[in-house]
């Protein structure tokens, strides 16, 4: 199976090689067009600022193919938010592929008492919906570090939430071939290692 | 529910595990990665890995350790020591580290932590400040691996850390640090109550109920130990059940069905 990891200005990329690697796969980091389409399993990983990620994207040519895609893909941390229509970090278009959903910081969702930010660390995943959290019970911790997050947490395209601070928000969706989560599987230890494997034997 | 972290820390000199009682007398422990591998199978949060080698060949032994431990564990980690700026940061995330902490370089020239936020994003920038609770009762900090006083304040300086865009700050106690007497739970609590950002407690840790106190007491969101962990006082597993009991939110990983 050809696994390509899309390599654009992201931080963090080759933590989600390596874990791939650990679950048995041989994934090619590429930002070639070419490859990128003829993968059977595409993963748009990382971390990074919304806006500076959509300009690489975009300046590599990729946001049309990445919307064209029609094998499984995965969109982790900042992959997830760019997946969806808007962000408010650098007041950026994302790719609209989760009409509906948009990225919103932290700090403008609660009301009053304020946060830590990041939210760092292991949190609750509930409400799970997808085929990629086969195996994974209800409530397991994973790993986040991010300042923004998906929302509104009631979307149809849900496929998990979380919750930080009284605020919902969606840790995964799902539409389509499309997959997405907010946390990072590559660190999430051996669950983690169980959704990545998940994404890898979508039929 | 965001759970308390509990991490492990493994100071590394050429290439293997020691740790520092107050600062000196280093014991050799083991093999970084195998060490961390069974932390993370015990339920390690996380890991810090600090590079105690003064050497620029010891540099280059910690940045391939950096890249085994990427390539094999599954659990976020940290690395740090003696790193001076942002190119040493940019190679340690090259090799895999998920965050990078600075110690004395930041206190030398703060810039470096806007430089580090800027290029990378403050959820790598992790600020590490040694500090000393003197007779006045200021808490001062100091350098180069707790042997140089510094003109600043503890809580000044991790507000300023914070403002220039910090995105953790891990402190510790000098005056707790191989102790085993707790944490400083009472200027953690100043710390973590006052900061905008996670601040881990370090120094002290001698017993599970050391833990639940930094947590309940010191409002810490994570805690650091090494030589608990290291020397099997404080089995990991364990201690994360004994603070489940304590009601403090925990991750308790399970076994895959």
């Amino acid at each position: 199976m050809n696994i390509a990891v899309i390599n654009y200005n992201a931080g963090n990329i080759r933590s989600v090689v390596n874990a791939l690697r650990r679950v048995g796969a041989n994934p090619l980091l590429t930002d070639n067009p070419a490859e990128i389409e003829a993968a059977d399993r595409v993963v748009l990983p990382g971390q990074g600022e919304a806006g500076h990620t959509m300009t690489s994207l975009r300046e590599k040519g990729l946001t049309d193919l990445v919307r064209s895609l029609t094998q499984p893909v995965l969109g982790i941390c900042i992959g997830q938010q760019l997946f969806c229509e808007y962000s408010e970090e650098g007041d950026t278009t994302c790719l609209g592929l989760f009409p509906g959903v948009k990225v919103r910081r932290f700090s403008s969702l609660w009301p009053s008492v304020p946060q830590k930010i990041p939210h760092i660390g292991w949190n609750t995943v509930c409400s799970l919906r997808s085929p990629i959290f086969n195996g994974i019970p209800e409530g397991s911790f994973m790993y986040f570090i991010h300042s923004f997050c998906c929302v509104p947490p009631d979307s149809p395209l849900a496929a998990a939430t979380t919750e930080y601070g009284g605020i919902s928000f969606c840790s995964a969706l799902h539409k389509d071939n499309f997959y997405a989560v907010q946390f990072h599987p590559e660190k999430s230890g051996a669950l983690g290692e169980r959704i990545l494997s998940n994404f890898l034997s979508l039929s | 529910m965001l759970a308390k972290r509990i991490i492990p820390c493994l100071d590394v000199k050429d290439g293997r595990t020691v740790k520092g009682t107050c600062f000196v007398n280093l014991r050799e422990a083991g093999d970084p990665v195998e060490l961390g591998k069974s932390y993370s199978a015990q339920g390690a949060d996380e890991l810090v890995f600090l590079d105690i080698t003064a050497s620029h060949e010891g540099r280059r032994t910690f940045t391939e350790l950096v890249a085994r431990i990427a390539a094999e564990i599954s659990i976020p980690f940290t690395v740090g020591g003696g790193v001076s700026g942002v190119e040493d940061v940019a190679r340690l995330l090259d090799a895999g580290a998920d965050k990078v902490s600075v110690n004395s370089a930041a206190l030398r020239k703060p810039g470096i932590i806007d430089s580090i936020a800027g290029h990378f994003g403050s959820q790598v920038c992790v600020v590490a400040i040694d500090a000393h609770c003197e007779e006045n009762g200021e808490w001062q900090c100091y350098a180069n691996g707790g042997r140089i006083p510094v003109e600043r304040d503890l809580f000044a300086w991790a507000a300023e850390a914070a403002d220039r865009g910090a995105g953790e700050i891990l402190f510790t106690s000098m005056n707790h640090d191989g102790s085993r007497k707790g944490f400083a739970n009472d200027a953690l609590a100043r710390l973590a109550d006052s900061l905008p950002i996670p601040v881990i407690a370090s120094g002290g840790a001698g017993c599970m109920q050391d833990f639940a106190d930094a947590f309940s007491v010191g409002h810490a969101d994570a805690a650091l130990a090494a030589g608990v962990f290291h020397y099997g006082d404080i089995a990991l597993s364990e201690l994360k059940l004994f603070l489940q009991q304590q009601g403090i939110p925990i991750r308790i990983p399970p076994s895959l069905p």
